[in-house]
């Protein structure tokens, strides 16, 4: 069904410049999905959700958003969007309430509808007790649940959450990840940016792995990490200087090893094997950490490098 | 990883139901853009409104009252007039176009790269001409609302020559605009505010000074002249003068308002270009 693919995109391409930073990606979502992009710093996640979000013009490629080309329609798609980009751009010399007031007006809602919506929007971000102070103040956490209330003020059928918790502490991030997960059940698409692979874990059904502003995997968390990583990873530590002596031994209990600075990975199907297998043939490891694999996993397997620098 | 699904509670999300979205016209967008520069100004207005009074208050005492007692003494007026009725209607242009300044620099940068309103604002239907247009709406607002304001304290002074003084709320308006839809386009262009005061001091002060403000652009010298009557202010000058005394001011006030006007014009298409360029990159 062509009408439940809210955004579609084939061989999109940002440039700028001689540089690319988007660099010809297909990308497909689907009516109630939270879809998401992990890539590290760079990776033409920001670029792409511009070019979405209907407020940067492609360089090439073919886009479609809830069936309507953003070089035409630009003002009706985003009518239907809700936007909460990287950084906030919130009005901080008013009011809590007033940011949200001011920003239903551009979407054409009536001042009655702006102040009704308001009430629920406000109960929504946990912010009703602060709605008439002033945003400057506010903790980061605070602005942005209120950056994410104003882009629903329009009710939109889809959001975009560019890198939604980057710079917040633990317990703010659950505190939105809660939020997100509201809006995920009430049907709302969530399209989502992101460098944690906590957070593309927890958050999407389906996501994209971006690197150098291509798509390196596609899948869910569960399928990207059956394809790409093993079912565990053992952590090794061992004392300076020594972990170069140890990597060979290593190498012949697992399926594949990567060797960090500070530790090597071990992909394994059963830690605890391994872990017998390395101490019989007298591997002595500082620490040595048994857990599950992640998508942090896959991306170091797909790029050999780390999400976070 | 902790699991933070297991607080999800069951208390309403805060999203509304589904509803057609009716479709706005430009001059509802445009509204609305002003209507957030008002909120803003709600909450800054009683700083600005004490300077709105004060400001006529010492030109009129130190220019019109002050110097304008010697000027009169020693040589009779200037261009036949009072120097007071002579210096008043000019600084009213002049203030236009001081307050197209204050409004057109710090303001655009600040909406483009401190608190990014301009891009929030963009993420909505709402066009570049709609945010550019509204936000220049209410500068011009500002700028009528302190013309009336000076009009109002200056005229018990005798600074004014005729009921025509009225029109020099909008000549001061279109002065300003001439000003601030250039300096929108130039602000939208630059990456820090280091600029400004270099624009105030070298741009911004010689055009208070030699435009026919304080006295008549023909005591410059003549090399001088022509830079006065391609900058914009000195032609507000002249219409807000003429308006004031009620003189009819025949082809040559055509022309002040083509200056203006074109001022007004390029300065828009280039600062449409501008925000473009800056904001939907
Ligand atoms: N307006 C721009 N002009 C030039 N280069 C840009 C611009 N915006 C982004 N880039 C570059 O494009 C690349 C991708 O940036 P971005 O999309 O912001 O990545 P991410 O959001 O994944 O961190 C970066 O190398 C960045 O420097
Ligand atoms: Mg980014």
């Amino acid at each position: 069904m062509t009408d439940d693919v809210l955004l579609h995109a084939r061989g999109l391409t940002k440039s700028f410049g001689d540089f690319t930073a988007v660099d010809g990606i297909d990308v497909l979502v689907r009516r109630g999905e939270a879809f998401g992009f992990l890539g590290p710093n760079g990776a033409g996640k920001s670029s792409t959700m511009k070019m979405v979000g209907c407020v940067s013009p492609a360089t090439g490629g073919e886009l479609r958003i809830l069936g309507m080309d953003p070089a035409v329609d630009g003002p009706a798609i985003r009518a239907r969007l809700g936007v909460c980009p990287q950084q906030d751009m919130l009005d901080e010399d008013l009011s809590v309430e007033e940011n949200l007031w001011v920003y239903g007006r551009f979407f054409g809602l009536s001042r009655r509808e702006v102040r009704a919506r308001t009430d629920k929007l406000l109960d929504f971000a946990q912010l009703t007790e602060r709605r008439h102070d002033r945003v400057e103040p506010l903790s980061g956490g605070m602005k942005r649940r209120l950056t994410i209330a104003r882009a629903l003020v329009n009710n939109p059928e889809v959001l975009l959450l560019d890198e939604p918790t980057t710079g917040l502490d633990p317990q703010a991030r659950h505190v939105l990840w809660d939020r997100l997960y509201r809006l995920k059940r009430d049907g709302v698409t969530l399209i989502i940016t992101t460098h944690y692979m906590d957070e593309a874990e927890q958050l999407c059904d389906r996501l994209v792995v971006m690197d150098h502003g291509r798509i390196v995997a596609e899948g869910s968390p569960r399928q990207l990490i059956d394809t790409y990583s093993t079912r565990e990873v053992v952590e090794l530590r061992f004392a300076v200087d020594e972990q170069e002596r140890h990597v060979e031994a290593v190498r012949g209990v697992a399926d594949r090893v990567e060797e960090l600075p500070d530790r090597l990975l071990v992909y394994t199907a059963d830690g605890d094997d391994t872990l017998a297998a390395l101490h019989d043939r007298g591997v002595r490891p500082l620490s040595a950490l048994v857990r599950r694999s992640t998508l942090e996993d896959v991306f170091l397997h797909l790029t050999g490098r780390s999400l976070v620098d | 990883m902790s699991t933070p699904t297991a607080t999800v509670s069951t208390a309403p999300s805060g999203r509304l139901a589904a509803g057609p979205r009716r479709p706005t016209t430009r001059g509802e967008r445009v509204g609305a853009v002003m209507a957030h520069h008002f909120f803003v100004y709600r909450r800054t207005w009683k700083g600005s409104i004490i300077g709105r009074f004060a400001s006529p208050l010492f030109f009129l005492l130190s220019m019109g009252l002050g110097l304008g007692a010697l000027v009169d003494a020693r040589a009779g007026g200037v261009a036949g007039l009072p120097y007071l009725r002579f210096v008043v209607p000019g600084i009213l242009a002049m203030q236009a176009m001081m307050l197209a300044f204050g409004d057109s620099t710090y303001a655009v940068m600040g909406y483009i790269k401190w608190n990014r309103m301009y891009s929030a604002m963009l993420a909505t239907p709402l066009r570049v001409g709609e945010v550019l247009g509204g936000h220049l709406a209410v500068v011009a607002l500002q700028i009528g609302l302190a013309t009336a304001i000076f009009l109002l304290v200056a005229a018990p002074f005798g600074a004014f020559g005729s009921w025509w003084v009225l029109l020099a709320v909008p000549v001061a308006v279109l002065t300003g605009m001439a000003f601030a839809v250039p300096l929108f386009g130039l602000s939208a262009r630059m990456e820090t505010d280091s600029g400004f005061s270099i624009l105030f001091r070298f741009v911004m002060t010689p055009l208070m000074l030699f435009s026919g403000t304080f006295f008549p652009v023909a005591q410059l010298p003549a090399w001088m002249q022509p830079l006065a009557w391609v900058t914009p202010l000195s032609h507000g000058v002249e219409l807000s003068r003429d308006a004031s005394e009620g003189r009819w001011p025949g082809w040559l006030g055509a022309v002040h308002l083509a200056v203006l006007a074109a001022y007004v014009g390029v300065g828009w298409v280039l600062a449409h270009r501008s925000f473009s360029r800056r904001l939907l990159s």
